[in-house]
């Protein structure tokens, strides 16, 4: 990406933030706030969400069965069924069926799927007026915009937009203002326009292949009409929405609410079986009866293909095919929440998942134009009903946009960028991926390399050349490394330790954050733990985020040559970054051999996390630093921290050594690794950045901690307060 | 057997689960359902038959409407084959008398319920739609309050469907 691109890139999220970001954020974090409340009301959410994911792996695997099932129990049951290659395929053949019944109108029900083969473009070429039932649809429709988001497509409109907009096409008696008078205005509207459709097309969220039944999330009632109004009706769905039996509805029907808008059921879960046994309603002809079983119905299911199949075979895009687009990965994502859909997605999805979506159905480069705004913070896994891994999923994707790029330049910066990379990523994406060899350079030249990345030529180089956001401080390198520090040491370790510990030497914590280190080591001393600290080679995270996939599977296969001798020896490795750790737990499964994965898995943990074990098992707590009258600490987790459960021992340890801790909503610090640093997001950055400073602030704290690097980074770039690592609020002193 | 003291404790969690939908919840006897409904019904009223013995509609109320008759109506009165406790949600099941689109197409829906057709959560409920709906092919909709839309800027209850939801549970 060139400079010029990267700063239009800027403009462009800059004036989403100015004109949609306000009515995005408060939605998605309505959305979110609301997701949490009512998925804590069930019983047993994971069990469900286990249940949920088992039925989509077993229904995709099965896949080809289950459409030829489908198709013969549709015929069966009076319908057609259309198995569409591709967007034209479909396309055409609703085309043909609207001719065959000479439809003048179409009205529809909320489908992003007919979104995706743009069924609407299409038929009004033909001469079929298509008439967006769904009010969030129509309104769009109205202003000639594009859904920002799965869901709730006009999310990004404020009541007063809608209100102008209505007001400047209808010019109404009197003027519309409120949600109620918008909402029946547009139901009278809507009303005459549904009583004159010939055809009534909706989408599905699942097909039974038992029964043929076709089940519809929905609130408004408009589905309904569209399907009871006309004569016929046209279903547009994409192959993976079929599902075994009825009864395989059950956890989704629980979960999809709750997971996309809090809410713990929408107003209609239709169950359809069409053509449906319901009497057709001819509001043309005033005498007519309303009874009988609809013989006069005619149904068809157009079943989509358009890349699905191929998805099915790509081992990597696969799971894409699970989502049941609930938009839990939009609502949740600190980028999502600044920028929404029409910063974060593409053609037709948007959010996290949205890459997976485009990628398969219109191609890598399609996916390629707002893969980045996933971060891997992984905020969308634990949200996921399915629980598709979808950070994995934007890698990789990442990873095949990369091999697409042109290299030319590149070969200036190969001494700095010594990557296992076959293909070539961008500059930029290489200079952050290859943070290992930089952090090395800047510690052994520091603190020349300090005073060098401070100085004005140096900046307007980096932005200029890689994409280095001028405005954002560079990181600070120490000219003593924390291994270094750690190997002059004069310290006779224990001679006989409760427990054994290797401290994994994170490129942060070793070359730029030695403090930390230092007081971690003090800590586990204290609480009579060996401590070592060995070379080590960076956990690949930073060239995993760039989506240099080979270059990070270098890494952890050295990492795993350096700490597997440890691990055979009964030392736990304790790791202070958490993106780290999660590379060591998480990603290190697809990197590594199973077995030398599960070595990391099961002896690898959070500094934090650590000693409260070793409080919990007996260490004293009076060891540790507590605090001096009342203290109220500000405390941000980091999102990978979260995700996998480690948050609460951070919080419970400073609570335990008495100071009054308060959190923060916000899902991310906005930061995420090299993020926050490239000029075309800054801006984006510094907005996610404020969510967060803004609750610090509000929590009107005496110390400021978190545990990531990036957070940490974050916030002391834009809070007056410095704030430290939580090791260093509670190590005892040196 | 489901006994009598189960459910009541299976109405009592529907009754708490619909009436945060603002739903009306009501619990009568057969002979008393025709006066619920009057007390509760407003302007045009369509319906389809109860079929629940010694329960009748008012004779006011209109079954076998035309098309005029359904889109003059401003309550429509359905009933329910089956309902969720831990919901709050009623099964509508599709009839050759209308019932879907009497029950949709109205500013008030008044659905009829036995007591003995609260089944306690949506496991159960499915089990019993498998079954059903395999077997007849027909369709139905599990309903939860009155139709709503946020697209507006703000939750507005009564989007395209109706605006109020009432249910007389008949013991």
């Amino acid at each position: 990406m060139s400079e010029t691109s990267r700063q239009s890139r800027a403009e462009r999220i800059k004036h989403i933030m100015n004109t949609e970001g306000q009515a995005v954020r408060t939605n998605t974090r309505g959305f979110n706030a609301g997701r949490y409340e009512s998925v804590s009301k069930l019983e047993d959410y994971e069990a469900l969400k286990d249940r949920a994911r088992a039925i989509k792996a077993d229904a995709i695997q099965q896949l080809p069965e289950l459409i030829d099932q489908v198709t013969d129990v549709v015929e069966e049951n009076g319908g057609t069924v259309y198995l569409a290659s591709d967007a034209a395929d479909a396309n055409q053949y609703i085309a043909r069926v609207c001719a065959d019944q000479q439809a003048d109108r179409l009205i529809k029900s909320k489908s992003m799927t007919s979104e995706e083969i743009e069924i609407n473009d299409h038929l009004e070429r033909k001469g079929v007026d298509v008439v967006e039932t769904d009010l969030g649809e129509w309104v769009l429709q109205l202003a000639e915009e594009a859904p920002s988001h799965i869901v709730a497509p006009a999310i990004h409109k404020s009541r007063e937009e809608i209100a102008r907009l209505f007001n400047h096409q209808f010019d109404p008696e009197t003027e519309l203002e409120s949600a109620e008078e918008l909402t029946m205005f547009a139901r009278e509207r809507l009303g005459e326009l549904i009583q004159e459709a010939d055809v009534g097309m909706t989408g599905a969220n699942f097909i039974t292949a038992d029964s043929g039944t076709i089940a519809l999330v929905t609130s408004e009632g408009n589905a309904r009409k569209s399907v009871t109004v006309p004569e016929t009706h046209i279903a547009v769905a994409g192959v993976e929405k079929i599902v075994p039996r009825i009864e395989d509805l059950q956890p989704f029907i629980e979960l999809i609410g709750r997971s996309g808008t809090g809410q713990d059921i929408t107003s209609y879960i239709s169950l359809f079986t069409p053509p449906i046994n319901s009497p057709t309603v001819d509001f043309e002809d005033v005498d007519s009866l309303i009874e009988g079983s609809g013989e006069d119905r005619e149904f068809h299911l157009v079943l989509i293909d358009n890349g699905r199949m191929a998805m099915r075979d790509d081992e990597d895009l696969r799971e894409t095919l699970y989502c049941i687009r609930c938009s839990a990965c939009s609502n949740t994502c600190a980028n999502f929440q600044s920028v929404g859909g029409h910063v974060f997605g593409g053609e037709t999805y948007s959010g996290g998942i949205a890459t997976g979506w485009e990628a398969g159905i219109h191609g890598v480069e399609t996916a390629a134009t707002f893969n980045d705004q996933c971060t891997g913070c992984s905020r969308c896994v634990e949200a996921c009903p399915v629980g598709i891994d979808i950070p994995w999923i934007n890698t990789v994707v990442r990873n095949r946009a990369n091999s697409q790029k042109d290299v030319n330049m590149e070969f200036l910066v190969d001494g700095l960028t010594p990557d296992s990379e076959e293909h070539g990523p961008e500059l930029q994406k290489r200079l952050f991926g290859n943070f290992e060899t930089l952090a090395k350079l800047g510690s052994a030249t520091a603190p020349l390399s300090n005073w060098m990345a401070d100085t004005a030529p140096i900046g307007r180089l980096l932005e200029r050349v890689a994409g280095v956001d001028r405005r954002r401080p560079l990181p600070s390198f120490s000219r003593t490394s924390f291994v270094e520090w750690f190997d002059a040491r004069e310290t006779v370790p224990p001679a006989d330790p409760d427990r054994k510990v290797v401290i994994y030497p994170d490129l942060y914590t070793n070359y730029m954050d030695v403090e930390r280190g230092k007081a971690a080591v003090r800590t586990l001393e204290a609480l009579g733990v060996e401590v070592l600290v060995p070379h080590a080679t960076g956990s690949g995270r930073a060239p995993l985020s760039q989506g240099m996939i080979d270059t990070a599977r270098s890494k952890a296969t050295a990492v795993a040559a350096e700490l597997t001798p440890y691990f055979e020896q009964g030392y736990d490795v304790v790791v202070i970054e958490p993106s780290d750790l999660a590379m060591f737990t998480g990603e290190y499964e697809r990197l590594l051999s199973e077995s030398t994965f599960e070595l990391f898995a099961d002896n690898s943990y959070e500094l934090l996390e650590y000693v409260y074990g070793l409080v919990a098992n007996g260490a004293d707590i009076d060891r540790l630093r507590h605090a001096e009258g009342e203290t109220t600490v500000a405390y941000h987790s980091h999102c990978q921290q979260r995700t996998m459960g480690l948050e609460v021992y951070s919080h419970t340890l400073l609570e335990r050594c008495g100071y009054d801790v308060e959190t923060n909503d916000v899902e991310c610090c906005g930061m995420a690794g090299s993020f926050g640093y490239k000029s075309q997001f800054y801006e984006q950055s510094v907005d996610i950045g404020e969510q967060l400073t803004e609750q610090i602030r509000d929590a009107e704290p005496d110390i400021v901690v978190a545990n990531g690097t990036s957070c940490l980074d974050q916030i002391d770039d834009l809070l007056e307060q410095r704030p430290q690592h939580v090791i260093e609020l509670l190590a005892p002193a040196p | 057997m489901v006994s009598q003291r189960s459910e009541q404790a299976l109405f009592d969690r529907f009754k708490q689960a619909a009436e945060s939908y603002n739903v009306d919840v009501q619990r009568v006897k057969p002979p008393a359902v025709t006066e619920t409904i009057e007390s509760l019904l407003s302007g045009p009223t369509v319906g389809t038959p109860l079929e629940i013995p010694d329960a009748s509609l008012p004779e006011s109320v209109t079954t076998k409407p035309t098309s005029a008759e359904l889109e003059a109506a401003e309550t429509g009165i359905t009933t329910a084959s089956l309902a969720i406790a831990d919901y709050g949600s009623v099964v509508l099941r599709a009839t050759d008398e209308g019932s879907e689109p009497i029950s949709l197409f109205n500013e008030l829906h008044i659905v009829v319920l036995r007591e003995s057709d609260i089944v306690p959560d949506m496991s159960t409920a499915f089990e019993w739609l498998g079954d059903e709906l395999r077997e007849s092919r027909d369709s139905a909709i599990l309903a939860t309050g009155p139709s709503a839309t946020a697209d507006m800027g703000a939750l507005v209850q009564g989007a395209h469907g109706p605006k109020q939801v009432a249910v007389i549970v008949v013991t």
